[in-house]
């Protein structure tokens, strides 16, 4: 009972939320209802029972790549809002249609989904409590996470080359 | 609470996303649509690592976002990039590829 009101209160912002991303014109708006929606899905998180996604969420997602974002927004800003015209307004609808179509059809895809490998079929994980979340992660997903160090050091080197400023030319 | 309560939002907030990935001509505007979809596809992965009682889907999310980051920063100084050489963030006006 009190995860069904805490689903549809979290659920419910991050929703709306989300609505406000695409609505904002400014796009700084955006990027604040857009850590809301972020907060909000961590919530469900914690209902999910992944404290460690949540955290994760609130620290990374949240904090840092938002903070990424809110950089950039100052830097380059005040003269986006000028610039942007609405060139193709009928795009907008045209939009909106089709991510109505895409949902009547999808609600009664979902609603009738029979999971393939019910909680019975699984072979027995030992819940998901963070010991073995990370025991799972340092032994059977290991190499793919030695990948992402391998992706983030690439990531890292990548964007000092783009944003340094480039020499004068001649 | 059922999977499929969580499949539905996770739907919808992707839809909100890809709606917003189309509309959107600023293209930081665009950014933040992309990763609100990749925020809708972890949540239906938590949903399925709960309810088939595993930890894998987690491990998954973990993943997603650290590609995530990577592609967030990669992007950002693209955006930074495209600003000094074209003085735009108009994603119309990056079309030299004529893609």
């Amino acid at each position: 009972m009190k995860e069904t009101i805490f689903f549809y209160l979290f659920g419910g912002i991050a929703l709306l939320a989300a609505i406000s991303v695409v609505a904002q014109k400014r796009v700084f708006y955006s990027a604040i209802s857009l850590v809301l929606c972020l907060c909000s899905v961590a919530a469900l998180y914690m209902l999910l029972d992944a404290p460690f996604i949540a955290a994760v969420q609130i620290i990374v997602y949240a904090g840092a790549i938002m903070v990424l974002f809110v950089f950039v927004i100052m830097l380059v800003d005040p003269f986006s809002a000028a610039m942007l015209r609405d060139k193709k307004r009928y795009l907008r609808y045209v939009a909106i249609a089709l991510g109505i179509i895409a949902f009547m059809i999808l609600v009664p895809l979902l609603k009738s989904y029979s999971p393939v490998f019910a909680p019975g079929n699984a072979e027995p994980a030992g819940g998901s409590s963070m010991q073995h979340l990370a025991q799972t992660l340092f032994s059977t997903y290991l190499l793919p996470f030695e990948a992402t160090s391998l992706l983030i050091l690439a990531a890292i080197i990548g964007v000092v080359v783009l944003a340094k400023r480039q020499p004068e030319k001649k | 609470m059922e999977l499929s309560h969580y499949l539905i939002l996770s739907m919808l907030l992707f839809l909100v996303g890809a709606v917003g990935f189309i509309i959107k001509k600023n293209i930081i505007s665009v950014f933040l649509c992309l990763e609100l979809m990749l925020n809708a596809v972890n949540l239906s992965f938590v949903a399925f690592a709960r309810h088939l009682d595993q930890v894998h889907g987690q491990i998954f999310v973990f993943l997603v976002m650290v590609v995530a980051a990577a592609e967030a920063a990669v992007g950002l100084a693209i955006t930074i990039v495209l600003f000094r050489n074209r003085n735009t963030l108009n994603i119309d006006d990056a079309d030299s590829m004529k893609g």
